[in-house]
């Protein structure tokens, strides 16, 4: 039995689990053991539940015996923080949620335990989810595999950090306006994102109801299909929701991009996008045209409004979902305050941390009786017109290309002065999201020692179609060796 | 823009007890921030339908069923302070 079981594929290591050759407790207590040895460089989680992953371990390997069988049975994964899960502390990496258990699992989690999957922890991230480089954690940031000087981006920097370092075999994280792809790109991950509504949310605790959507963080294309059909359905307990069936996105892998109409913007590739992610980019667009796909240029006017349309809209719609943070049900208070009021200003100034209260504030603004049709009217308009260019161009093409992100991980602390430099983090990823699509970053290549990302976009629902074209080009991807991580220093 | 008094009207509507150097550095970021927001008046709306929502869903109902809820110490768990089985909380109501 190898000693670096924590390194496999879920893929790969359900093959060794199916043929006998190792058990889920052996995997489990490598997967722990690499968290020992380096999570105290990346940072990567807030909570590791050891000892009732071992208890899931265990009985993933009971039902093995008993002739069970299943994509994710055995298989250790990492869970954000934003998701709840029953008896086990949930944050969102926000000092206001300090102690809160929920008392139920968000119905992905659910859905994941009852696959046999073993939940060996819950990642650190931006404060309920809000900032692209982990940098607003309440707890501590995450540090980038790659270069520990750098951010693994956010929101689910943390999942993602913990795939890259292989302290998971994979995890789930939320993407709001690009809170799982932007994160996989700077950590040379896969992170997808669902089509709007066709995973629940039901126990993700929520940021901007409009957009949020839970999706995996892999190290590969075919394990995110395969931890898609595991989560993805109809809930009833989120009316927005999708009824259409789940196929079985990895048996739509058949690694062919034959007459694939692949549409290129050069809104994506405009000012501000670093040239060397620019060209990464380009080569593996070029990749897919030389192995059947065809390239087509497209337009998408809008893209350059995405960023102002977005931070009106994801500020507004937090700014009420997180009214519910008042000292009253669960999370930090202050019993010793005058009245209610008093309480409520006071347990928020001293619970929420300076991002998620800009964004409050931001929203808040943006509601108030004055200014309502002149920024969150306006911006949801905006948004129509972003959508329609998406609609127009999915009439010409199948998918469309581009970076996921303008640059590779940037220095802890780089941006941190200047809110709207952050916010341009996300510049690539906030359109999809406004439009409801499915897209995926697929790792491309090194720039200077650092991952960068392909980002593929799809119409809603088209996600085997997506991953099919991810999953085509990461067979084709040239087996450049990869720089060496930094924890492995 | 937005003015000193308006930040502190909104820190109000928020429910935020933001100090001083908080509000001034609020108002300094939102002043950037909507600043780079006015690139939205560029455009002509005035034909164009809002976008709240992009799935085209019809209201959804759910059969008039009882489920097992939560179980209700499970959840008061949570609770900062409890008291006969109800949440306790500052005055509501106070004198002035």
């Amino acid at each position: 039995m190898p000693d670096d079981l924590f390194r496999l594929t879920v893929t790969e290591a359900e093959g060794a689990l199916s043929a006998g050759d190792i058990s889920s407790v052996d995997l489990t207590g490598s997967v722990l053991d690499r968290i020992d040895a380096v999570d105290a460089s990346t940072g990567a989680f807030l909570l590791v539940t050891a000892e009732a992953a071992l208890e899931q371990a265990r009985e993933a390997d009971a039902r093995r015996s008993r002739g069970d069988a299943g994509p994710l049975l055995g298989i250790p994964l990492a869970i954000k923080d934003v998701l709840c899960t029953d008896g086990v502390a949930t944050t969102c990496a926000s000092r206001i949620l300090e102690g809160f258990v929920p008392p139920y699992d968000a119905t992905v989690v659910a859905r994941l335990k009852a696959a046999g999957a073993v939940l060996v922890g819950k990642t650190n991230m931006d404060e309920f989810a809000m900032g692209s480089s982990n940098e607003n954690s309440g707890y501590h940031p995450v540090r980038n595999p790659w270069d520990l000087s750098r951010v693994p981006g956010g929101s689910s920097g943390g999942s993602a950090a913990a795939v890259a370092a292989d302290e998971c075999l994979a995890a789930l994280g939320s993407d709001t306006g690009g809170s799982v792809r932007q994160p996989a790109a700077l950590c040379g991950c896969v992170g997808l994102k669902p089509t709007y509504g066709r995973v629940s949310r039901y126990g993700l605790v929520a940021f901007a109801s409009s957009l949020d959507q839970v999706g995996p963080l892999t190290k590969s294309v075919r394990d995110a299909a395969v931890l898609l059909s595991a989560i993805s359905g109809h809930d009833s307990r989120d009316a927005t929701s999708l009824p259409e069936p789940v196929p079985d996105y990895a048996a739509a892998l058949d690694g062919s991009v034959e007459g694939l109409r692949i549409g290129v913007a050069p809104e994506y590739f405009a000012e501000g996008i670093d040239a060397g992610v620019a060209s990464a980019v380009r080569n593996a667009i070029e990749l897919l045209e030389a192995n059947g796909a065809e390239i087509r240029e497209i337009a998408l006017p809008h893209t350059e409004y995405a960023l102002p349309v977005y931070y009106v809209i994801a500020p507004s719609e937090a700014s009420a979902n997180l009214a519910r943070y008042n000292g009253v049900k669960y999370g930090l208070s202050d019993p010793q305050a005058v009245d209610v009021d008093e309480m409520m200003a006071t347990v928020r100034a001293r619970g929420f941390g300076a991002e998620v209260k800009r964004r409050i504030m931001l929203g808040t603004f943006a509601l108030s009786s004055g200014y309502y049709d002149a920024y969150y009217l306006r911006a949801q308009k905006v948004r129509t017109l972003i959508k329609q260019d998406f609609d127009a161009a999915f009439e010409s093409v199948d998918v469309i290309a581009a970076p996921t992100s303008p640059t590779t991980a940037f220095e802890l602390g780089g941006r941190t002065a200047d809110p709207l430099a952050m916010y341009r983090a996300d510049v690539l990823t906030l359109p999809a999201s406004l439009a409801g699509l499915a897209a995926i970053s697929v790792p491309c290549g090194f720039v200077d020692g650092l991952p960068v990302g392909l980002q593929l976009m799809a119409p809603p629902l088209q996600e085997a179609r997506l991953l099919r074209a991810a999953d085509a080009y990461e067979r084709l991807r040239p087996a450049a060796p990869a720089p060496r991580q930094a924890v492995e220093a | 823009m937005i003015d000193r008094e308006q930040v502190v009207h909104v820190a109000a509507l928020a429910r935020l007890a933001l100090s001083d150097a908080e509000i001034d550095r609020m108002q300094a970021d939102l002043q950037q921030i909507l600043q780079a927001f006015e690139a939205l008046n560029a455009l002509d709306v005035s034909d164009v339908a809002p976008t709240a929502q992009v799935i085209p869903l019809a209201t959804v109902e759910r059969p008039d069923t009882t489920e097992a809820p939560l179980s209700r110490d499970d959840v008061m768990r949570n609770a900062p302070r409890v008291e006969r089985d109800q949440i306790r909380v500052p005055a509501v109501l106070t004198e002035d």
